[in-house]
């Protein structure tokens, strides 16, 4: 049987080229691998190879044919015992332009077709504290701490790696007497080596573990951000559901005190940026606990943001046996009325301060602790507006692209009728972090700018 | 000028005839269903970057020889080979390449991004060098588990030059993980020739300072693929750590579909071609030695092309993902503790 030779696409964008050279000649032998032609793309002169073998029997475009599209017969191969002078095209020979009749058939059934919505993303609540239940003043870092604890006696296979983790017993102490008790096989020391050993923990995520993987702070996180979001993030997708990632990233994130701009950056919004990652940034010492557990239990990667500053802080921890929180659910810190305050992690103390100033100047704000940046739980946020008609995004980042421009995206398209005011965002100023008290404070936001947006939003001031 | 892979020698081997004539049918079937790719690329089938195996059959073929169950493998983007060599079935990986939703990843990953959970095999990883440290994060696993099991990463030359392949030669080194670590050097990093990107171009010495045993292979001749993997899986299997094997390879074809290859001239393609194919010297030594008529080789060729034209028409038929696939795959959902 004959086989048509085709125009090659030989790039990802070619459409059509120039046949500039013939190699071989009608009545030539062909095996696979030989080169046939040259043709010119409007990148490169290519060589086309011969897949198949047999004698060349007819030449239909000449050498020179400027135009040639893609997939026209350019030539007809005989096979084996076959007669070169009988064959004749399958196809038509095509080197000029394609009827536009021809080309509407040819259309792909993607092109066109509009992309179904989104799945809505169930969240749950909190689980219910019974009454009853004691409560014990935690810091942040035993909350962090007892949550791995739980989960590692609950689960072989979590382990915690990282830098200092195991005999340093933790550069912030967040893994403190872990290695005593899982020992140096469930708590390893890495080298100092963040793209490396992200990767060795997504590889051992894709085997069935689940890895803690501790970064001293995120700001050294991004030596290893390709591993988390080309490789942890995208592989369930690509691989069509059949992979799977189930691993933690945590660490300190945001700014520190006085350590310079390359040590205090807030990643909320690079990671919240990405979908196949869940990101948690909680404030308090009972969502630590219980985010965390649920972060080692998600089976996909999760970025956990501690906060350097609020390690040391000391909240009410429910004492039961095993409390996880859902991932996705913002909380209500305090109730109000007349103006909604977003925050996460560390703002959200500015913003309960801020709420207790407004109080005093009779302004009664209620503060919306995301405790999750993805999924955002717009729901939650929502509802808020609808009650105060006023908001103000308050985070530690840059404004520019922030995690406060997409609330406010957010509550102006699906809550814009509700507002009384523009939504106003408080955020870190655009520079980075300087390292002199006096420019380090001007930088970063705090109570009183949270206060004064609200009083904006409020057309008070 | 970059130096050729050594001429395939005789090795004196302990694959009996069967397993010979396995290799051969591996090898083919990889040479073939690469000329199909790049033969439905050509005809606009196949889009975006398409990396052809073709030249390098005997390495994956000779290192997988050496593998048992559970041992898991990892590459970058240049994987069909490997697919196929781990037991993939070649509609699933051509459908892939056509995405479609027959293919692998359902049409979702394409050519550089494809996994079997169930053949142990990795990917399929388009970052140059990013399989490196979650293949060694694969032989963590392992060690971990306490079972025997070794992971295989192959990476190109162009990948031995990435700071995150030194970093895992550190841990790997440092904690004694069961790893082979495969050089496939083809010559060429796209472009670029190895002594114009690596100060040292004997890349099996990449481990040195790591104190991780290399050695170079003629990665052209798969019983002397087969031989060098034995003695690195049993290292690594052994519990005595990581193991580097320099593959000396080449590949005919452009880094990717779209590379006129300028940068090497038709002799050497052709050169290497006529004297050192990896299929032409198996196929050589089966006949000197008897394992096989040029009729049964025939006839296996045959076979091979059946199986190839199977996956093509497979590839060609299966229908676009459903529009519900865009959103599917994304995250899984939590089980509620």
């Amino acid at each position: 049987m004959s086989v048509d030779i085709l125009m090659p696409a030989l790039s990802p964008t070619m459409e059509e080229g120039t046949l500039s050279k013939w190699l071989k000649k009608e009545g030539d032998t062909i095996s696979s691998g030989d080169v046939i032609a040259e043709i010119e793309t409007d990148k490169a002169t290519m060589e086309v190879e011969a897949v198949d073998e047999g004698t060349l029997a007819k030449i239909l475009v000449p050498a020179g044919t400027e135009g040639v599209k893609v997939n026209a017969v350019i030539a007809v191969l005989a096979e084996d015992g076959e007669d070169a002078g009988s064959v004749t095209a399958k196809k038509a020979p095509d080197s000029g332009p394609v009827p536009e009749t021809e080309k509407k058939d040819e259309t792909p059934a993607s092109e066109g077709a509009t992309a179904p919505d989104a799945p809505e993303v169930k969240v749950l609540s909190d689980p219910s504290i019974p009454e009853g239940t004691s409560f014990t003043e935690t810091t942040v870092r035993d909350a962090l701490r007892d949550a791995m604890a739980e989960e590692m006696r609950r689960d072989e296979d979590v382990f915690l790696m990282g830098e200092e983790v195991a005999q340093y017993q933790g550069a912030y102490k967040v893994s403190r007497e872990l290695l005593q008790e899982f020992g140096d096989r469930r708590v390893v020391d890495t080298p100092i080596t963040e793209h490396g050993f992200a990767g060795l923990g997504v590889g051992a995520a894709f085997a069935g573990l689940k890895p803690i993987v501790e970064f001293m702070t995120f700001n050294f996180a991004m030596q290893a951000i390709d591993q988390i979001v080309n490789s942890a993030a995208k592989t369930r997708y690509m691989s069509g559901g059949q992979m799977g990632c189930p691993i933690v990233f945590r660490g300190p994130n945001g700014a520190a005190a006085r350590v310079g701009a390359q040590h205090s950056q807030d990643y909320s919004s690079w990671y919240g940026h990405i979908p196949g990652l869940k990101v948690v940034a909680p404030y308090d010492a009972a969502d630590a606990k219980g985010l965390l557990k649920a972060a080692i239990r998600d089976p996909n990667p999760v970025i956990f943001l501690e906060h350097e500053l609020l390690y040391g802080n000391s909240f009410p921890v429910p004492d039961l046996d095993d409390y996880v929180l859902p991932i996705g659910k913002a909380a209500i810190k305090r109730q109000g009325t007349d103006v909604t305050l977003v925050a996460h992690s560390r703002m959200v103390g500015f913003a309960l301060e801020a709420a207790e100033k407004l109080a005093e100047q009779g302004i009664d704000a209620e503060v919306v602790d995301l405790r999750t940046i993805r999924p955002l739980d717009t729901d939650t946020i929502i509802e808020s507006v609808k009650k105060t008609n006023r908001i103000v995004c308050c985070e530690e980042g840059w404004r520019f692209m922030g995690v406060g421009a997409e609330i406010a995206a957010t509550v102006t398209a699906e809550a814009f009728d509700y507002l009384d005011a523009p939504p106003a965002r408080v955020h870190q100023k655009d520079v980075p972090l300087p390292y002199a008290a006096n420019l380090e404070a001007l930088s970063l936001p705090n109570a009183d700018d949270i206060v004064e947006a609200a009083l904006k939003v409020c057309y008070v001031k | 000028m970059a130096t050729k892979p050594k001429s395939s020698k005789k090795v004196p081997t302990k694959a009996g005839k069967d397993e010979i004539l396995k290799y051969y049918r591996d090898m083919l079937l990889i040479r073939r269903f690469e000329e199909k790719a790049g033969q439905l690329y050509g005809m606009g089938k196949i889009a975006g970057f398409c990396h052809l195996y073709i030249g390098q059959e005997a390495v994956v073929t000779g290192v997988q020889a050496c593998l048992k169950d559970g041992d898991q493998v990892i590459t970058g983007y240049r994987d069909h080979g490997h697919m196929l060599a781990c037991g993939l079935d070649p509609k699933g990986v051509m459908a892939e390449l056509t995405g479609r939703s027959g293919g692998l990843s359902k049409g979702k990953g394409g050519s550089m991004h494809m996994f079997s959970k169930e053949k142990n095999f990795y990917g399929g990883h388009g970052i140059v060098g990013a399989q490196v440290p979650i293949g060694t994060g694969l032989g963590f696993a392992n060690k971990y588990r306490g079972t025997d099991n070794v992971s295989v990463a192959y990476f190109g030359d162009g990948a031995s030059n990435q700071g995150q392949v030194y970093e895992s030669f550190n841990m790997a080194s440092l904690w004694d993980l069961p790893v082979v670590y495969v050089i496939e050097n083809n010559m060429y990093a796209m472009g670029t020739s190895v002594d114009r990107a690596s100060a040292e171009t004997e890349l099996f010495k990449r481990g040195i300072s790591f104190e991780i045993e290399g050695e170079e292979v003629d990665g052209m001749d798969v019983l002397a693929v087969r031989e060098a993997g034995e003695r690195a899986v049993k290292y690594a299997r052994s519990g005595k750590g990581p193991y580097i094997l320099e593959m000396k390879t080449y590949r005919y074809r452009g880094h990717s579909m779209s590379d006129p290859a300028k940068y090497r001239k038709r002799e050497e393609v052709d050169d290497v071609r006529s004297h050192h194919d990896p299929i032409d010297g198996l196929k050589k030594h089966i006949l000197e030695v008897g394992h096989a008529d040029e009729t049964e080789l025939k006839k296996i060729d045959n076979e091979i092309k059946a199986i190839v034209k199977e996956a093509a028409d497979f590839s060609l038929e299966s229908p676009e993902p459903d529009p519900s696939e865009l959103w599917t795959d994304v995250l899984k959902d939590a089980e509620v503790a």
